[in-house]
């Protein structure tokens, strides 16, 4: 058995974390490798330091059964390592060829001869079926062919050690499948894969050996082959957990919340939501799925009032909220859980109790004539800790900057929930959150769906949309492409859909 | 100490860097006193006498100097108060310059064209004072508010405006006499008293601190304790939640501008008519607003810690002339008011600085245990 890469004992101190403690990693040469861990469990930080951005403050790293100082990413490129980075490193005007060989560009005399780079990464594109145009521009081409420009990149190079992070978070479940091929496709070659992730699906599809860390402690190493996704996810938590959504059918009624005819401009100033309707009644859960960046948080914004609408019209309980202030539609039975928690749905300096009114600081019984009354303030937030279990260091004092994504979470669930919106807009309220968190957050979703409110669920997991949502409405370049049942899709269907390729009406 | 890790924080740590820096000031202070060749004992000596107006080296008393602490204090407070209350809402005002002109200047023209008794006349002068100052700072909060223009650039040219506008109305409008200043100020309209002059052997203390004391506490009170300084605050640390949470973001920066612009307008006011007792054409910008940054720095814009960092700095001013009569160059107070400064910009590495220090001690005091196990 010949390691590749030995990491041994790695030990990475931040200011006031271990973000490794004691990990050892050794992967088998031509093997797909999975390092899985929840969110903060020190994957990101152990790659780093393979990857040569962060020095470790122990252990040792051997390549080929080398002993090596990895001290910046050029050492780590000549030892044949590579990184495909979750967010792309590509200039966007520049084409395919000319972003591969950014850095290394070959010479005809002082002359740069793109002509034979792009004859080898045409080659290389070949040889490894990533079916790339080497004379593409990048704005051009999709986001998965992106992903296929920062492979060619790693293989121009010669790397031959491949580190995917998190590389399935920006793609429908067709182009997962393409790059699972892909991967296949380099290990063949002869090409080693590390490759990072919270998703157990994918490793079962993929990956020969898995390395699970927890807390920035290495759990264990086991083969794929012989080991179950709930086995996999127990070592990841760290206790048992249930993957299935527990709830019943759902009674809707009347209609609460009505999209019409919708036009929304996106930064760009171009129309990022165009013409869209949809409605949303009350006891059911409409999921909104879509690849990233198709309108979904433009369509928020504009419900919600962050984003100005062009035209259309929104309105809640027959009530036209389209063109009213945030306060007023807060006022008038709507809810938001933000996408980002926390550039919207915190003050990640206010103490948790402050936190939980930024609402309703202007009213009774928080405050009185203008003066603010924080016993009725920490109060309130003791109630809502209780009630929601939202766990911090010092309760109701805590920074909101303090606490964990799943309790940030929670705590913005808590607030708004308790408002009780009668239509409730969750954008979102999982994402980057732990096994355990999720399975609450989407039982208290369930719970609002059951006491009547009407529920738009945006979200980018395809698992959380079905299993979830009660409708689901697929939204492509701005538009609803279908309006399906959830029981009556699955994930095919709704990838054809998401990727345009299928219309369908609901 | 199992589980004792860098970064660490306790209670009380807020405070500890800028008083680790404030030591750090002094002691960099010493050392450029020991390279002049003069010892830093007399440097302290001063700084105490210019605190206390006790000389310990003589054994002798002078209320003086605390009179003369007070009077430089006051004003880089009041510019303090409002580089920190726009700065609590996330707004870099260096505008509290031109807001103190303005402010001392409309103090003037109060002054000067108003006849009424003293408990009128003070009232309608510092008022008037805020009144300009505050709509000074409206000028940059509306520009920013409505047309997204940055607060910095609109402060910095609104300094010079104000300078000029200053200097224009005193010697025409006015009529200056000597080109330099307005005529003497009806005794109604003055700050001053002989009876707080004698107490203090002749300083020029005034009533000016009942005002700064007053501002003090309201700055307290508006930001901590009001449904106004809690929507304030929450724009300043995140103008985006604030939005999604429903506040008039765009209100609440052209306010909270006005607000500190009030208080830099109440410092022009009270320089004028309680240091001073005429209005002043100045040839350039007196200091005051970049004093007050500084102050506010070292206070980390909280209401007590400007009184202090105030105090501080009023007395490093102060003990300037004591420590040039000791044959120690006064610049040095403005060597150690720099350095400190510059160690309270340094906070992260202070913060870091600290708590490696913390780890060491720990473990130190762990190692003697160990010695013995191991019979060395």
């Amino acid at each position: 058995m010949a390691f590749i890469i030995e990491m041994l004992n790695i030990v990475k101190d931040f200011p006031g974390i271990r973000a490794n403690d004691d990990v050892t990693l050794q992967v088998e040469k031509g093997s797909i490798h999975a390092l899985l861990g929840e969110n903060g469990a020190g994957k990101s930080t152990l790659m780093s330091i393979l990857f040569g951005l962060y020095s470790p403050d122990g252990g040792s790293i051997r390549i080929r059964g080398e002993t090596v100082r990895i001290s910046d990413p050029n050492v780590a490129n000549e030892l044949g390592i590579g990184m495909v980075h979750q967010h792309f490193k590509l200039v966007h005007n520049f084409t395919v060829t000319e972003n591969i060989i950014l850095g290394l560009e070959p010479k005809k005399g002082p002359v740069l001869d793109i002509k034979s780079a792009a004859v080898k990464v045409a080659e290389l594109s070949k040889l490894y079926g990533l079916d790339v145009d080497p004379f593409a521009k990048i704005e051009d081409i999709s986001v998965s062919m992106q992903q296929r420009v920062e492979i060619l990149k790693m293989l121009y190079r010669d790397a031959e050690i491949l580190i995917f992070d998190e590389p399935t978070a920006v793609l429908t479940p067709q182009e997962i499948h393409e790059l699972m091929g892909i991967m296949r496709r380099l290990v063949e070659e002869g090409k080693t894969i590390l490759l990072i992730t919270h998703k157990l699906k994918e490793i079962k599809a993929v990956a020969d050996t898995c390395t699970v860390l927890r807390r920035g402690k290495l759990i264990g190493t086991v083969p794929v082959a012989e080991t179950s996704e709930a086995s996999m996810a127990e070592m990841m938590v760290g206790r048992e957990v249930s993957f299935s959504v527990d709830k019943g059918p759902a009674h809707p009624g009347k209609v609460v919340l009505e999209v019409k005819d919708l036009c929304v401009k996106n930064a760009k100033g171009l129309l990022g939501v165009k013409n869209l309707s949809l409605s949303v009644r009350e006891g059911e859960i409409l999921g909104l799925c879509g690849i990233d960046g198709n309108g979904q948080t433009e369509l928020i914004q504009a419900l919600t009032g962050l984003a100005p609408i062009e035209s259309g019209s929104v309105t809640v309980q027959g009530v036209d909220i389209t063109d009213l202030p945030v306060k007023q539609r807060l006022d008038s039975g709507l809810g938001h859980i933000p996408e980002d928690r926390h550039r919207h749905g915190l003050v990640l300096d206010f103490r948790l109790d402050e936190n939980m009114v930024i609402h309703s600081y202007g009213s009774e019984p928080f405050s009185r004539h203008g003066i603010l009354d924080y016993g009725a303030i920490r109060k309130n937030a003791d109630r809502l800790i209780e009630e929601f279990d939202v766990r911090s260091g010092r309760g109701p004092d805590t920074k909101a900057r303090s606490m964990s994504g799943g309790n940030q979470q929670k705590a913005i669930l808590a607030r708004e929930i308790d408002r009780s919106p009668i239509a409730f807009v969750i954008a979102q309220p999982t994402r980057g959150l732990d096994v355990g968190a999720i399975e609450y957050i989407h039982k208290r979703i369930v719970a609002e769906r059951d006491k009547g409110k009407a529920i738009l669920l945006a979200s980018l997991e395809l698992d959380e949309i079905l299993d979830v949502s009660d409708r689901i409405a697929v939204i492509y370049g701005g538009e609803i492409v279908g309006v399906v049942d959830a029981d009556k899709t699955d994930e095919n269907e709704l990838g054809l859909m998401m990727s345009g390729s299928v219309r369908k009406a609901g | 100490m199992a589980n004792k890790k860098l970064g660490d924080t306790r209670k009380g740590d807020a405070l500890l860097v800028p008083v680790v820096a404030v030591l750090l000031g002094f002691a960099v202070g010493s050392v450029v006193v020991m390279i002049t060749g003069k010892s830093p004992l007399v440097m302290f000596n001063a700084m105490l006498q210019g605190l206390t107006g006790l000389n310990v080296a003589r054994g002798s008393f002078n209320p003086r100097y605390i009179g003369e602490l007070v009077i430089q204090a006051m004003p880089i407070i009041l510019t303090a108060l409002c580089f920190g209350f726009a700065a609590r809402t996330g707004l870099f005002n260096i505008g509290a310059e031109g807001q103190l002109m303005v402010g001392s200047l409309a103090a003037t023209t109060v002054a000067l064209l108003v006849r009424a008794p003293a408990f009128i006349h003070i009232p309608l002068v510092l008022g008037a004072g805020m009144v300009a100052g505050a709509l000074w700072g409206a000028i940059p909060g509306y520009l920013k508010a409505r047309f997204n223009v940055h607060e910095v650039v609109v402060t910095i040219m609104l300094n010079y405006v104000a300078l000029h506008m200053n200097n224009l109305m005193i010697l025409n409008v006015f009529g200056s006499v000597d080109r330099v200043k307005t005529a003497q100020f009806p005794q109604s309209a003055l700050l001053k008293d002989p009876w707080l002059e004698s107490i203090t052997n002749g300083s020029r203390l005034n009533w000016g601190f009942v005002p700064v004391l007053i501002a003090i506490v309201v700055y307290w009170f508006v930001i901590e304790k009001t449904t106004f300084g809690y929507g304030l605050r929450a724009v300043g640390y995140n103008k985006d939640a604030a939005k999604y949470a429903g506040m008039k973001v765009n209100r609440n920066i052209v306010l909270s501008m006005m607000i500190a612009g009030a208080f830099a307008g109440l410092a022009g006011a009270v320089i004028t008519t309680g240091t001073f007792s005429f209005g002043r054409a100045l040839s350039a910008a007196e200091g005051y607003g970049f004093d007050g940054m500084a102050v506010a720095l070292v206070g980390s814009n909280q209401a007590v810690g400007i009184l202090l960092a105030g105090l501080l700095f009023g007395m490093l001013k102060a003990a300037g002339p004591l420590m040039q009569s000791n044959g120690i160059p006064k610049e040095i107070g403005g060597i150690i008011q720099a350095s400190i400064v510059l160690f309270v910009a340094m906070k992260y590495g202070l913060e870091r600085l600290i708590s490696v220090l913390r780890l060491r001690r720990d473990k130190a005091s762990a190692l003697p245990v160990t010695g013995e196990e191991a019979g060395v």
